[in-house]
């Protein structure tokens, strides 16, 4: 998104590299990279109307639909969302979370974005409410045809939502790959102990999951260990894991993710069944 | 001041190797609450609890009734709002009233019904007898006292020993909720440890003064996924040794799902399903549980389209005419919107606030 700037590396857009581009140039190229905020309650400015909160994107990109237009425009966005159009001139205190997280996502919709970058946008909200905005944004993507850069931490509902996982520790990627992969077929002790992690809502499975409880804390991230960032509470840590930084590389033959760990090995810990 | 030991459970004290000593004078005066060591450990009947706000009187607890006996864990499960925190702070008699009042019913630990206790009273069976652990471990610790200083001051106040004495607990207390180098921590901050060590110092204090029941609110839910495994995995162990009763609140299904034994589902301040787990998630009989279940992703298998519940759930103030389910659920019938419905036995010990539970049952 721009909104931090990185220290190094490349982001590579469209074939416009976005690291180091000047503001004006980058406020162009955030048509089409919008972003979903986690929480409801403080992305929304209180004291601006809904139709002003979801019309925003077009006051700064005016090319994008001509001012006579935009309150036509900001209230069909509303009924995509699944709000009426009659909210138009309501303030986001009288909405619920899930409600106002769906303004957000309108917001994030006006300028017809190739990606959106949804930062736990479920987190926030009620176990009831979550499935409605999850469906809500699956039907956005078919019907926009949509890219999403889903940064969550709840594994059920990014599994459920993605078609390739990136799997991070202490700011660097662990293991890489697509859903199957990543959820069956895990190489990185990492993806393992953290899969095994998540209850199941299923006491018959009580026991007879594959149990990896890791021992202590995430390290600082400004001071983290040598070599692998994850050794210091990895069961698989030998002295080769403290010399030398395990690359992100294909390491399990018949296997296609990349894993950072120079003892991946394949190991299904939530012994997944088959989709009914 | 003369202490005796009073360990409740003869083998826990070598288990943890911890002193448990209770001071002569508070051990007599929590004896003389009339404790039954017959009677079931924590029954509670018909529960209470009201908001009085400008809008109106919100019945955030709206007569809920459960069981909980030595070694069991009761799960309840519930959204924001539906009432699972109140039940767990009028259980403590830590309610902040006003707004917050009991309105009514028991809370009967091994026959003695807190609700009538006066204060002084019910201060003796906190931490003694019930003790909780808290969600949000940061705000409930006092950031300007050690945490050395915050546990032993339990043992300095309920069990009148001397500073020196009570350091010795705490590092004790702390190398049992596994905080390495608990000799030294024990003079930290609260801000010097990571969330989930601050989440073992708020269970070590809850475990403190070897109570009967734990209530753990929401324990793991500002942890990271692998340090909620640990946390879990710590209060399903101590829970082991010592015979405690648990009530674990929670929303997350999956939580309650790996430890509970029995689970009451609340809604709108209400309990609408009460069973053991096994029934909960193998067949809910209350249409709110069975929508629940299905409208959450899960690990072990990519699912279609969830199923999700549509609207929202009711302002308490303003709670909907019969069943406060009803504007959200499939199953609705005319009567659903004038007949409240009472918590149907259904046999197998089960209980369904529905109307139309065998339907529930049968799809």
């Amino acid at each position: 998104m721009g909104l931090l700037p990185a220290t190094s590396g490349s982001v590579n857009l469209l074939g416009q590299e976005l690291v180091g581009m000047r503001e004006r140039e980058l406020r162009r190229v955030r048509r089409n990279v919008q972003i979903i905020f986690q929480d409801p309650y403080a992305s929304l400015d209180p004291r601006m109307t809904v139709g002003g909160i979801v019309g925003e994107p077009f006051r700064i990109h005016p090319e994008v639909a001509p001012r006579g237009d935009r309150r036509a425009k900001v209230q069909e966005l509303l009924e995509v969302v699944g709000l009426s159009p009659e909210h138009y001139n309501r303030y986001p205190h009288q909405f619920s979370g899930g409600q106002r997280q769906r303004i957000g996502i309108a917001r994030a919709l006006a300028l017809r974005p190739q990606i959106i970058v949804c930062d736990e946008p479920v987190s926030a909200l009620d176990v009831s409410v979550q499935a409605q905005v999850i469906n809500l944004l699956e039907r956005l993507q078919d019907e926009f045809d949509l890219s999403y850069v889903f940064v969550a931490h709840d594994l059920s509902v990014v599994r459920h939502i993605s078609d390739r996982v990136a799997v991070m520790y202490l700011g660097k990627i662990a293991e890489i790959g697509d859903e199957i992969q990543i959820y069956e077929h895990p190489t990185h002790p990492y993806t393992q102990a953290l899969l095994s992690a998540v209850p199941v809502p299923d006491p018959t499975l009580r026991g007879q999951r594959e149990e990896i409880v890791l021992t202590g804390d995430v390290p600082s991230p400004a001071n983290p260990p040598s070599g692998c960032r994850f050794r210091t509470r990895c069961w698989k840590a030998e002295d080769l894991c403290a010399e030398e930084e395990p690359a992100l590389i294909q390491r399990v033959a018949g296997t296609s993710q990349l894993s950072a760990c120079h003892f991946a090995a394949e190991l299904d810990v939530i012994h997944a069944h088959p989709t009914p | 001041m003369s202490t005796v030991d009073e360990a409740k459970h003869g083998d826990d004290t070598v288990a943890f190797g911890s002193r448990r000593q209770r001071s002569r004078t508070e051990a007599s005066q929590s004896d003389d609450l009339g404790f039954d060591a017959s009677a079931p450990l924590l029954v509670v009947e018909d529960l209470r609890v009201e908001f009085h706000t400008r809008e109106g009187v919100a019945h955030a607890v709206n007569g809920a009734s459960f069981t909980v006996g030595h070694g069991e864990t009761l799960g309840i499960l519930g959204e924001s709002g539906s009432g699972k925190s109140v039940t767990a702070q009028a259980v403590m008699g830590i309610l902040d009233s006003p707004p917050a009042k009991v309105g009514g019913g028991k809370v009967l630990l091994r026959g003695v019904d807190l609700l009538a206790l006066p204060e002084e009273s019910r201060r003796l069976v906190r931490s003694n007898r019930v003790a909780m652990v808290f969600q949000d471990a940061l705000s409930a610790l006092n950031p300007v006292f050690t945490v050395g200083y915050q546990l032993g001051e339990l043992f300095r106040i309920h069990r009148g020993v001397t500073r020196q004495e009570a350091k010795t607990e705490a590092v004790s207390m702390l190398d049992l909720v596994g905080i390495p180098g608990a000799a030294q921590r024990v003079s930290d901050y609260p801000h010097q440890f990571s969330g989930g060590m601050r989440q073992r110092v708020m269970i070590a204090m809850a475990l403190a003064l070897d109570p009967d029941v734990l209530i753990a609110d929401e324990p793991t839910t500002a942890l990271d996924v692998t340090v909620q495994a640990q946390i879990m995995k710590l209060l399903a162990d101590v829970q082991a040794e010592r015979n405690m009763g648990m009530i674990l609140i929670t929303h997350d299904m999956g939580v309650v799902a790996d430890v509970a034994d029995k689970i009451c589902v609340m809604y709108a301040g209400r309990i609408v399903e009460r069973a053991d787990v096994h029934s909960v998630y193998g067949n809910p009989a209350h249409p709110y549980t069975k929508a629940l279940l299905e409208s959450i992703p899960r690990i072990d298998h990519k699912g279609q389209q969830l199923a999700s519940i549509e609207g929202l759930p009711p302002n308490l103030t303003k709670l909907p005419e019969g069943c406060s389910f009803h504007p959200r659920c499939r199953f609705r019938r005319d009567r659903c919107t004038t007949d409240d419905p009472p918590l149907y036995d259904i046999g197998g010990s089960r209980q369904s606030a529905c109307h139309y539970y065998e339907e529930v049952l049968a799809t």
